[in-house]
């Protein structure tokens, strides 16, 4: 990712919804870009690598990505994450439900007023 | 002609209210209908299978007379079907129940299905078992085994509506099969129709957890707003006999469907969107379009369907020990601190108070919980707000519940041997039921269904007593 000085961050929740399911030990979190023209944007940054960097305090051990360019959508599935599970987790939330805003709480570098002018310029 | 599916519940817990609105648009528009509840999920099965354990007459969904009750007459009357997974771990219960509400509506002439097969448990020493994908470890000691239930398809509903059931009663069965089947029974779909089955099994996906398609579960205020929470709508999705599907709900409700909402939906608790499983076709989402084609009417299609997959899955529960949890708050002036300090006072009082093998976790609701780890790697890393209102919250586990109780007895005890200013504890345990997933072979579940014969039931309950 190119990072320039003309580029303001913003949390994905300003940029798309999410809702998270549990099956087991596996949580999916349904990623959807409220303007599909971000949807590049998330496909970009929401990457394996950084979703199970922020959930490395939870002990999730794999991060599958799939992208559903006709729902402006990426499916995020993890892999134990949930430490037991409904019927296992001491956690209060044991599906891991809230765990769709943990995710929104990721950063996202958009281009900056320059950038965005420029490109209208083009 | 359009199949109306029209949702009434979609977990145990749900509003009882919902299928209300949901039956009066369904009799008003006079189309081919049926009214489906889905009040069973793996923790709900596992409580379920617990209480019929402790009281033989009960383990069936314990808010079925008020799920049923206010549209039981109206569904009969209409020839709208009904078909519930309120059976849980006592279909046989359930049923008995449904008749004895149907006689006080003034119709004792019901026909109940009651579909039978997923209880494995007997058998289970004997036949051929998987691990669920990266599922692992030692199947559980006969006396530690609860339950195992097999995720039956849509046949055996279809079955129990071809023996003319007006309401169907199963246990586990694959949620969107309560859907497929009523299409399956109307428009005589074969069973090898993969793109249909795929649609239908969707039409399910996207109604069974009721309002979850339909603005509940949804608003974000300011970013996501939802209109009418209170009194949200349950979906009704319109089938046609090519698989085409529509979202809508009752007119006058709240909530909304939109495409957001269904999109939420449509990927809920899926994994691989090019492959999801279910016991009677695996479903292809990656071309799927969900378009809005008119206020609360959303479209979805591009589904398609490949073979069902060769085996069932299966879920174990089995007892695993007791869990506890207890939580005092601490507000105002250095609450923080004074919740902290309740956290390291109960955190060494445990290393000698309890054994080692005890598995505890420590919450400070109100600055880091549910998004936390085990070992409070959140609460170690960030700093709280000095004053505001925090609730200390233990949560422990052990095989034996005298530890539990100690444990928890604990932070009771901060009451008059913790910091200043503690209040409101709270305390309670429970015995923790595990689960896990197995993979069975079709050929090992013999699934079908009778109508429900409560005299037949009546003199085998006293046979059994007899005993």
């Amino acid at each position: 990712m190119v990072r320039s000085e003309d580029e303001v961050t913003v949390s994905l929740h300003r940029l798309a919804h999410a809702r998270a399911g549990d099956k087991g030990e596996r949580l999916n979190l349904a990623l959807f870009a409220y303007d599909p023209r971000h949807y590049d944007i998330l496909l970009a940054q929401v990457t394996e690598v950084r979703v199970k960097a922020l959930f490395s305090h939870r002990g999730v051990s794999r991060v599958r990505r799939y992208p559903l360019p006709g729902l402006a959508g990426i499916n995020l599935v993890l892999d134990d994450v949930l430490q037991g599970g409904v019927n296992g987790a001491l956690n209060l939330d044991g599906h891991g439900k809230t765990l769709s805003f943990l995710l929104l709480g990721m950063e996202i570098a958009l281009p900056g007023t320059q950038q965005r002018k420029r490109a209208a310029d083009h | 002609m359009t199949f109306l599916l029209g949702s009434g519940a979609g977990f145990s817990g749900d509003r009882t209210d919902a299928a209300i609105p949901v039956v009066a648009e369904l009799i008003r528009r006079g189309q081919p209908a049926a009214l489906l509840f889905e009040t069973l999920g793996e923790r709900t099965l596992a409580a379920a299978h617990r209480a019929r354990h402790d009281d033989p007459g009960s383990g069936f969904e314990p808010l079925l007379d008020e799920l049923l009750e206010p549209v039981l007459a109206d569904c009969l009357d209409n020839g709208i079907a009904i078909l519930g997974n309120f059976g849980a771990a006592n279909p046989a219960g359930a049923c008995e129940r449904v008749r004895v509400l149907a006689e006080q509506a003034g119709r004792g002439d019901i026909r109940i299905g009651h579909v039978q097969g997923d209880d494995i448990r007997s058998r289970l020493s004997s036949i051929d078992l998987l691990h669920w994908e990266t599922e692992s470890g030692e199947m559980p000691g006969e006396e530690a085994l609860i339950s195992a239930n097999v995720y039956l398809g849509a046949a055996p509903l279809v079955e129990a509506l071809s023996q003319g059931a007006e309401v169907v009663v199963t246990g586990r069965v694959a949620d969107p099969a309560l859907f497929l089947a009523p299409l399956m029974h109307h428009f005589g779909w074969a069973w090898d129709d993969w793109d249909r089955l795929a649609a239908g099994t969707m039409a399910g996906h996207l109604g069974e957890c009721g309002a979850q398609v339909s603005g509940g579960y949804f608003a974000d205020p300011g970013l996501k707003d939802v209109p009418g929470l209170a009194t949200v709508g349950y979906p009704i999705i319109e089938v046609e006999e090519d698989g085409s599907l529509v979202v809508t709900k009752p007119p006058g409700t709240g909530g909304c469907v939109t495409e957001r909402t269904v999109k939420e939906q449509l990927l809920y608790e899926v994994h691989d969107p090019g492959s999801y499983l279910t016991p009677d076709v695996v479903v292809d989402l990656s071309d799927a379009r969900v378009v809005e084609i008119g206020p609360d009417r959303v479209a979805v299609s591009g589904i398609r369907g490949r073979p069902a997959p060769e085996r069932l899955k299966t879920t174990v529960c089995y007892a695993g020990g007791w869990q506890g949890e207890a939580e005092i708050s601490y507000a105002g002036p250095n609450a923080f601190g004074r919740a902290r300090l309740a956290a390291e006072v109960l955190r060494e009082r445990l290393t000698f108070r309890a054994p080692p093998e005890l598995r505890s976790r420590l919450d400070i609701i109100g600055h880091a919980s549910v998004f936390d780890s085990d070992t409070g790697d959140l609460q170690q890393q960030t700093a709280g707000q000095e004053n505001g209102d925090y609730r200390l919250r233990l949560a422990v586990e052990h095989p034996e519940r005298r530890w539990v109780e100690r444990a928890t007895q604990e932070l009771l005890a901060l009451y008059c041997a913790g910091p200043a200013g503690g209040g409101g504890v709270r305390r309670q345990f429970q015995r923790r039921v595990c689960t896990a997933s197995y993979l069975v072979k079709r050929s090992d579940v013999e699934a079908f269904a009778t109508l429900y014969d409560a005299t037949w039931n009546n003199e085998r309950s006293h046979d059994h007593g007899a005993q």
